[in-house]
């Protein structure tokens, strides 16, 4: 058993797929309980397989036995280990929150709602477990069209905006599947390991700086990198409560995931920054890509999508602490993806838990909710500062670690674009604190909720919420723990 | 000039490859119909499936089956048999992409119903004036 923690991880999911979308023939209320099950399973694995690759190292697993050039192998260290275990369990706590917005929002679809859900797990876990390009490529797939079918099952503008997501999604698997090609044409495998041992020979081949470039860009698009990024804001807008806060924090993280993977595993840190010499460019891109990403997050005057551009404006932090090419910079930015996860979800998990009360996100409709709602308007602030960057939260850690890594590089246009979104997400946060603290309460009729009708939500969503604010401080306080025993043991090993 | 016609000719695989490649993009970024621009897509997938199997044809080869033999003692030599593992992956790469083209369907059909145009420019007003 214990040798098969890897492939459980995303075989579980995909069983309890099949076996959720058939139980919605028989009972629909028998798929929460069944979803709970699967995904319980899995993120329960994941916590015991981090526990054995923090003691082991490296677990290797080889599915059906073949040897890994030939076979398709997982491939699991502290990196992979570390943020597997942060979607399962974030997934898990995302699905018992979220149960009340997808009762509201999707009702009669629960079936078909959560086997997506347990779908687009296995294409995250497997993206993440996988030692394989070509497997990679196959599961990325699999989480990108169910994020689609996830995001195409809110009303209004929701289909349209997945449309559009789907076209700059397929187009980004395309460039992705391209990138493999020519490294399949000048290796011969497709196996990580077996290819990182290859390619030494062959760096000054344009064809491998092509394959570069090619999978760059379609991680690219697919982690909505700031000038590929027009498909976000709509998808993740538009899509209902409980489908955003599973997508947001996730997919975009785990494309990260692949970034690092590649540069570390793939194509080696000294073809990325001594041969191509892509660090300086791709550091002032991202600089570009935080500070846009935090000017449009100003111009928005609804809640979600002022989160979505933040998320944006986060995905600039995170390349551009992994192009800075030192050791704090790449040590930012995998802590920040780990932080960033935690506190996308609970932002989106606040924003839902008030849309299911209010109706609407609109900024100027969340007057006088902390009179209403103060446990959820407590979490807000502690997300909020969290996203500002105060330090007993995570949040101030993982900046920290950039904004040092940046000063250790030199690249001062990345320091003050980081300070820079920090100023305007106290902006951001401050407005939203006040209109909601001072404003007084108003009733929007035509929406059917009077004043009484506006209260605390249901502990079934608040107990989570509670759960992951708390874990923004507890994870900030065991930084050090993380940063030693998880994340400096990758770095080591690459030479940083 | 004769560099470039056994550029041209000697490789016209991958020329074939990127003629596709840049009809597909053409389609999904200036056609204005959402289906037009579905095809358009189909089409740039067709074209790195399409690359995939060509890099595994070798001249002069044939199918990668193995008659059966009483004695195995003959070698197997590989340049008599084309590379069968990217033709496997495209099996793969296939599926995808008739799935992407089926759930893209489906978004079509209830962006059609909610809008009763399938014209993008014509929706994008129908949204500007709600």
């Amino acid at each position: 058993m214990i040798d098969h923690y890897p492939v459980l991880i995303v075989i579980l999911p995909l069983l309890f797929a099949f076996v959720v979308s058939g139980a919605a023939w028989i009972r629909e209320s028998l798929c929460f309980p069944l979803t709970v099950i699967g995904m319980g399973l899995s993120a329960f694995f994941s916590v015991r397989l981090l526990g054995q690759v923090a003691t082991t190292g490296l677990v290797e697993y080889r599915l059906g036995g073949w040897e890994t050039p030939w076979g398709i192998g997982y491939h699991v260290d502290y990196l992979n280990g570390l943020v597997v275990t942060v979607v399962t369990v974030l997934a898990f706590i995302n699905l018992i929150a979220t149960r009340k917005n997808v009762e509201q929002e999707t009702p009669e679809k629960a079936g078909a709602f959560y086997s997506l859900y347990l779908l687009f797990i296995v294409g995250l876990t497997g993206i993440l477990l996988t030692g394989d390009l070509f497997n990679l490529y196959v599961l990325l797939e699999v989480a990108s069209l169910t994020s689609y079918a996830l995001i195409g099952m809110g009303s209004g503008r929701a289909p349209m905006a997945s449309l559009n997501y789907l076209f700059m999604g397929t187009m980004g698997g395309c460039f992705y599947l391209l990138g493999v090609g020519y490294l399949y044409i000048m290796t011969g495998s497709l196996n990580m390991v077996d290819v990182a041992t290859l390619l030494p020979q062959l760096f000054n081949s344009s064809a491998i700086v092509m394959a570069f470039i090619f999978c760059m860009v379609g991680v690219g698009i697919k982690m909505a990198f700031f000038p590929l990024h027009m498909w976000l804001p709509n998808a993740y807008g538009f899509a209902p409560t409980a489908s955003a806060s599973l997508i947001a924090p996730l997919m975009t993280k785990v494309m990260v995931y692949v970034l690092i993977r590649l540069i570390l595993t793939v194509f080696s840190v000294d073809f990325a920054f001594v041969v191509l010499k892509m660090g300086d460019p791709m550091v002032w891109l991202s600089s570009l890509a935080i500070v846009a990403g935090a000017v449009f997050a100003l111009a928005q005057k609804n809640l979600k999508r002022m989160f979505c551009y933040i998320v944006v404006s986060e995905i600039g932090y995170m390349m551009g602490g992994v192009w800075l090419g030192n050791n704090a910079g790449m040590t930012g930015a995998i802590l920040h993806i780990l932080n960033d996860a935690i506190m996308t979800l609970c932002l989106f998990l606040c924003a839902g838990t008030i849309f299911y009360r209010t109706g609407g996100l609109d900024l100027d409709r969340l007057k006088g909710l902390f009179q209403k709602m103060p446990v959820t308007m407590a979490c807000f602030v502690t997300v909020a500062l969290s996203v500002i960057g105060v330090p007993p939260t995570c949040g101030f850690f993982s900046k920290w670690y950039l904004i040092s890594g940046g000063l250790q590089a030199g690249q001062y246009g990345f320091v003050a674009a980081l300070l820079f979104s920090s100023l305007v997400n106290v902006i951001l946060f401050f407005r939203v604190i006040e209109i909601s603290y001072y404003g007084d309460f108003e009733d929007h009729h035509g929406h059917g909720s009077s004043p009484e009708a506006v209260m605390e939500a249901p502990a079934s969503m608040l107990v989570p919420l509670l759960i992951v604010s708390v874990g923004l401080i507890v994870v900030g306080l065991y930084t050090g723990g993380i940063v030693n025993h998880l994340i400096n043991p990758i770095l080591m090993k690459q030479g940083f | 000039m004769s560099d470039l016609m056994v550029a041209i000719v000697g490789k016209y695989n991958y020329w074939l490859c990127i003629i596709l490649m840049m009809i597909g993009l053409y389609a999904m970024i200036a056609k204005k119909n959402l289906i037009k621009k579905l095809v358009g897509m189909n089409i740039f997938q067709t074209s790195i499936i399409l690359f995939y199997v060509s890099i595994g044809c070798k001249e002069g080869a044939t199918i990668p089956i193995l008659e059966h033999r009483a004695d195995h003692s003959v070698l197997v030599d590989a340049a008599h048999y084309i590379n069968p593992l990217p033709h496997v992956l495209m099996l793969t790469a296939i599926v995808v992409s008739v799935s992407t083209f089926g759930v893209a369907l489906a978004l079509v059909l209830k962006v059609y119903r909610k809008h009763k145009t399938l014209e993008e420019d014509e929706i994008l007003m129908q949204l500007r004036s709600e």
